[in-house]
């Protein structure tokens, strides 16, 4: 197994790391026995993701995921940010070992869950925008 | 930036000693020890010289010795040979560990397949099989017992020569995975009424490529490859002649300087843990006394191996986690989940061991790195947020 230099450089220096303390979208996804988690915070003003900060529990793929979701989905209308695929993310890696592959799903699942939430809390009903979210435990299924 | 080699229980450099003994067998003497001219008898004689080292450093018969590829192959080889002796007498019952080392471990699922039955004993929160567990489980069926020396995660030492007494008083073969322990702790195989023992030569300052299986003489060892009168016939093919020198000169070597390695090794060992351990929300794994003088292996709750280990990389220095990110599975090791602890907390998990080649400067630069990489893990792991959440709330 070798990560590729995009994820090492994401791994050794993540983009968008932290908190947003008025975040109007927060996304937690994953559970600390399958050994990753991710939460995303997103700022959004007029349907456009303005500003996005992530907190992961993981391994190196887990974290480098997070960095790169964060930086294809900021500055980006959230209909745009839905169509973010874990496939995209990998490719914007350079690519993720097989055994690595559920962490871009995680990415992916993140974000949906982050924008689930500001739905809610605009009185939404989030499952008509954004879909069923998977389960994290169930991700390691794509391995 | 410093480079500091603390991946002793992975492998270890060939020590300068090993390197001279082996340069003339890669370069002048090349013959085939199996050809009867005298060039030929050059390269026999090495052999068997090594044979008689690693006889001599395990208190064992030369006619004792089969050199191997390595550890696994003599765990394969042991257990292989025992259950056919088993069952030939009809005896298809086997004892180990939940926490032996996959060559032990998938041997016996292989074995299990084969209608074998096999009970893993708990080895507690300790790391410590007792010998109780193992003298209860022997019934009338039992062909084998096999438990490790020393557990190459998390380095507990098992009580062999109490596990040896009670095989020998019922009539039951004992082997043992000696790998992580031979060249670091003393092993007598007579005295210890060990009937069977692997071991590689790489984790001791020999090459990769090459162990050896100690099989006490009266038990027969079926044949592992055929085609040839090597290792007595029972393991045909032309000898790894410059690895098998290597082997003798670095057994020889390590066991005579076993007491002052330990005391060395362990100090450093103890500097590392004493260190460590003012990092908050952080355990040791495994018995504090009875464990290998060199092997390190704490948890840190809130962090993931894998991330600990690749930013210790970037520091320059090699480690090892048994996180499941490293194993490459869902599960974190299988020798954390059985001391009991959580998934949790063992994917936070990191093992160090360090040999008689680190320094005080070696432990002092990691006790430098480790404690900000694991803030800054922290800091980004939102299982962290919720730890800290959980003790806020039972504090208020």
């Amino acid at each position: 197994m070798e990560y590729s230099e995009k994820v090492m450089e994401h791994f050794a220096n993540p983009h968008n790391v932290g908190v947003i303390e008025d975040a109007n979208g927060v996304g937690e996804i994953g559970n600390a026995k399958c050994g990753d988690i991710m939460k995303m915070y997103l700022k959004i003003e007029n349907d456009i993701i303005v500003d996005v900060k992530f907190k992961t529990y993981g391994c190196a793929s887990a974290i480098a995921t997070s960095s790169i979701a964060t930086d294809l989905i900021k500055g980006q209308p959230i209909s745009e940010a839905l169509k973010l695929t874990n496939k995209a993310v990998v490719e914007a890696l350079d690519g993720l070992p097989a055994v690595k592959i559920h962490c871009s799903v995680l990415a992916e699942q993140a974000i949906k869950a982050a924008i689930a939430d500001y739905y809610t809390r605009q009185g939404l009903d989030p499952e008509l925008y954004v879909g069923k979210l998977d389960d994290c435990c169930d991700l390691h299924d794509h391995h | 930036m410093r480079f500091v080699y603390a991946d002793n229980a992975a492998t270890t450099a060939v020590s300068e000693n090993v390197k001279n003994a082996i340069l003339p067998y890669l370069t002048e003497q090349y013959g085939n020890p199996s050809s009867l001219y005298s060039f030929g008898q050059t390269a026999f004689r090495a052999v068997e010289k090594a044979r008689q080292q690693v006889a001599d450093a395990l208190g064992a018969k030369k006619e004792e010795i089969y050199f191997t590829s390595g550890g696994s192959e003599a765990d394969n080889w042991a257990l292989r040979a025992a259950a056919k002796l088993g069952e030939k007498k009809g005896k298809k019952h086997i004892i180990s560990t939940k926490f032996e080392h996959h060559a032990i471990l998938h041997t016996l699922a292989a074995l299990e397949k084969e209608g074998f039955k096999v009970t893993y004993l708990d080895v507690y929160e300790n790391g410590i099989v007792k010998t109780q567990d193992v003298e209860n489980a022997i019934t009338d069926e039992t062909c084998l017992v096999t438990i490790m020396y020393a557990n190459n995660e998390i380095g507990t030492v098992q009580p062999i020569s109490e596990i040896g007494k009670i095989c020998q008083s019922k009539g039951v073969l004992f082997h043992t995975d000696a790998v992580q322990a031979v060249g670091h702790i003393a092993i007598d195989v007579k005295e210890q009424n060990i009937d069977m023992l692997s071991l590689s030569g790489h984790k001791f300052h020999a090459t990769k490529g090459v162990g050896a299986l100690y099989c006490r003489k009266g038990i027969l060892l079926e044949n592992l490859i055929h085609g040839g009168a090597q290792e007595r016939g029972r393991r045909a093919g032309t000898e790894n002649v410059p690895g098998i020198v290597g082997l003798g000169v670095a057994i020889t070597d390590m066991t005579a300087h076993l007491e002052e390695n330990a005391k060395k090794v362990s100090a450093l060992r103890d500097r590392l843990f004493e260190g460590a351990s003012k990092i908050s929300h952080s355990r040791i794994n495994g018995d504090r006394e009875s464990r290998l003088p060199g092997n390190f292996s704490m948890c840190f709750e809130g962090v993931e191996g894998e991330s600990l280990l690749l930013m210790l990389d970037m520091k320059g220095v090699c480690a090892s986690s048994g996180s499941a990110c490293t194993s490459g599975s869902l599960d974190p090791s299988h020798v954390l989940l059985s001391i009991g602890l959580k998934h949790e907390v063992a994917h936070g998990s990191l093992r160090l061991s360090l040999g008689e080649y680190n320094t005080e400067e070696d432990v002092d630069y990691i006790l430098e790195v480790l404690p900000p990489i694991i803030e800054r893990l922290r800091d980004m792991s939102p299982l962290w947020e919720h730890i800290m959440e959980e003790e806020a709330k039972k504090n208020a």
